[in-house]
């Protein structure tokens, strides 16, 4: 399977050391390089060992939320009557993340492993990898390892002879963004519109079909045979304190040498992106990045020299998410960005919470008033307004996503907002503000 | 409705995935391999499928209605996604699709006359560090340049 990036000399490669060998993807590829070793210790370790060892390597989702996956696991309930589910989000719908269908292609054992080990430690009996519509290359390309992994043994009745059952399945998804959010994700697998639920119950104690869950990201599960394998303090020490790891960032935009790339967490982000991504692309100076997926608040050139962690990033007042990296060169225009991020969460919006299906339609039709040179002075205050007043009103993070970005470029680029509107010579008088 | 053998097998097998009476769970997945199959979400079809998981039609047309993939109009033999969400973008993801309308002499969510081509403005489909990336039917294509658009359509006329 080929790469669809060159390689950095730079990289740590830990969950992508595969990519690019030979048949990567088979079994016995996997066999020969030290594929279900994990697995196989943890069958003399007792499920707290497992939670444990998770914990001790401060793995957190790689999804985008970034919560502690130890804990997470150990959320579910232990000695219930009836089946414990997991489910893996493939979902990798957020703009500028392009990192767990290059896992599920190259590696997929990794993946399924990993699975294995959280099954082990959860109790659970049967999975789903829940993968986007469009990729269906890649669900095929997983079909197809399912069924070899069934007729090796390796899923199913009594997996590698160790006397433990679990079956897995694909599920494909319909093109929905909002299905990449856990609850959304869940009532879809059970055939219906992905609609948030609300919460508590937390999917640990009700997911889905209603059974205690364990829904982590693609880039999670394939993390977790080689913190077995090592040891949690090994894989924490790759890291930065409480971050533990490397993690896949996908590197975007106007740059020399975007990619896919594994990089231990804590890396600063200007060494990234010059060293492993060639630095601007045409010499131009960079104006501003997107650290982690459209969601996240866009971080300004001269903010952007701190280290790739979750808790830096967070002190930095955006988030690491998804690892979906876009960098912007000089000439960028901001309010297009801005207008043009809004028309995708518009379009996503599931319509079921006011203030996200109402919020994102008056955003776009405003931003694009402005862009369209009929916007006021007062609509650049009233998009930023709006856009706080949606944050946390909403059953899921689609509200918040929609608003975060567009609040800090309002913030942190205002005077071209202003340049737009200078532009209407009505932008002054309160007659200008129909549609 | 009939379907094809392996549509059917596939089927079966999918309906083996939930736990006992939670067969709904197989909607999305028989929804689009079927529509495959048939090329559009037919009525007949959301009838079929609503007797095979018994749920009312109506349940079906909901989850038709929600995703994005799922159409019930044909489209052209070959769909032309075009991404232009930000990653995209900044690599010249607007002026491609435009390029392709022109090219195509169709807009959004258009099919031409002929029935060859349709054309959609896709948001992001996970493609952004091989931008800009398209997808004709379920194959993607990175890093496509207007030249390299011309190409691939011209050679699938």
């Amino acid at each position: 399977m080929k790469l669809y990036n060159p390689p950095s000399p730079l990289e740590t490669k830990v969950i992508s050391k595969r990519f690019g060998v030979e048949n990567s993807w088979r079994l016995d590829t996997y066999l020969a390089t030290g594929g279900f070793e994990a697995f196989k210790k943890t069958m003399e370790m007792s499920p707290d060992q497992i939670i444990d060892e998770v914990k001790a390597s401060s793995l957190r989702g790689r999804g985008g939320a970034g919560f502690p996956t130890g804990l997470k696991w150990s959320f579910v309930p232990k000695n219930v009557e009836g089946p414990t589910y997991i489910v893996v989000n493939g979902d990798e719908s957020e703009p500028g993340t392009c990192k767990d269908r290059l896992l599920i292609e190259h590696d997929p054992y990794q993946m399924i492993e990993g699975i294995l080990i959280a099954a082990r430690a959860v109790g659970a009996s049967k999975g789903w990898v829940y993968i986007r519509g469009e990729y269906r290359y890649l669900i095929d390309h997983l079909d197809s390892v399912l069924k070899e992994a069934y007729q090796r043994g390796y899923l199913g009745k009594n997996i590698a002879g160790t006397g433990f059952d679990f079956d897995l399945y694909s599920q494909t998804g319909a093109g929905a963004y909002e299905c990449g959010e856990e609850s959304a994700l869940l009532e879809s697998l059970e055939g219906k519109r992905g609609v948030p639920r609300i919460r508590p119950p937390f999917p640990a104690v009700s997911g889905a079909f209603q059974r205690p869950t364990v829904l982590n990201n693609v880039e999670t599960f394939s993390s977790v045979p080689e913190i077995i394998k090592n040891g949690g303090k090994w894989y924490a020490d790759l890291g930065t304190p409480k971050n533990g790891g490397t993690r896949m960032v996908c590197l975007a935009g106007h740059v020399n040498k975007p990619g896919v790339y594994e990089v231990p967490l804590g890396m600063n982000m200007m060494y990234f992106i010059n060293e492993i991504g060639g630095g601007m692309w045409k010499g131009k100076k960079m104006k501003a990045t997107i650290p982690g997926g459209s969601s996240c608040p866009i971080l300004r050139a001269d903010e952007c020299d701190i280290p790739m962690d979750y808790d830096s990033m967070a002190k930095a007042g955006t988030m690491l998410g998804s690892g979906g990296m876009m960098v912007m060169d000089e000439d960028t225009d901001m309010v297009k960005i801005a207008l043009r991020i809004m028309r995708f969460y518009k379009h996503e919006s599931c319509g079921w919470c006011i203030p996200c299906r109402e919020g994102t339609t008056w955003l776009q039709k405003m931003l694009a008033r402005i862009v369209d040179g009929n916007g006021a002075m007062r609509d650049v205050d009233m998009v930023g307004d709006l856009a706080k007043s949606m944050l946390g009103r909403t059953f899921c993070p689609l509200g918040d996503a929609a608003a975060m970005p567009t609040i800090s470029i309002v913030e942190k680029f205002r005077p071209e907002f202003e340049a737009y509107v200078a532009r209407n010579p009505f932008a002054n008088s309160e007659l200008v503000q129909v549609g | 409705m009939t379907f094809s053998p392996e549509l059917e097998a596939r089927f079966a097998d999918l309906l083996t995935h939930y736990p006992p009476g939670r067969q709904r769970g197989a909607l999305v997945p028989m929804l689009m391999y079927a529509q495959d199959e048939v090329g559009a979400v037919t009525p007949e079809l959301m009838a079929e499928l609503a007797k095979r998981l018994d749920v009312s039609v109506l349940q079906v047309d909901e989850v038709v209605g929600y995703y994005s993939m799922l159409h019930k109009k044909p489209q052209g033999k070959t769909h032309v996604q075009i991404c232009t969400n930000v990653a995209c973008m900044l690599r010249g993801g607007a002026e491609l699709y435009d390029h392709a309308c022109k090219k195509l002499g169709i807009g959004h969510k258009q099919t031409q006359a002929s029935g060859v081509f349709s054309l959609e403005e896709v948001e992001c489909i996970g493609a952004c560090s091989w931008a800009p990336a398209i997808q004709l039917n379920y194959t993607f294509h990175h890093e496509v340049t207007t030249d390299k658009l011309d190409q691939l359509l011209e050679g699938l006329q």
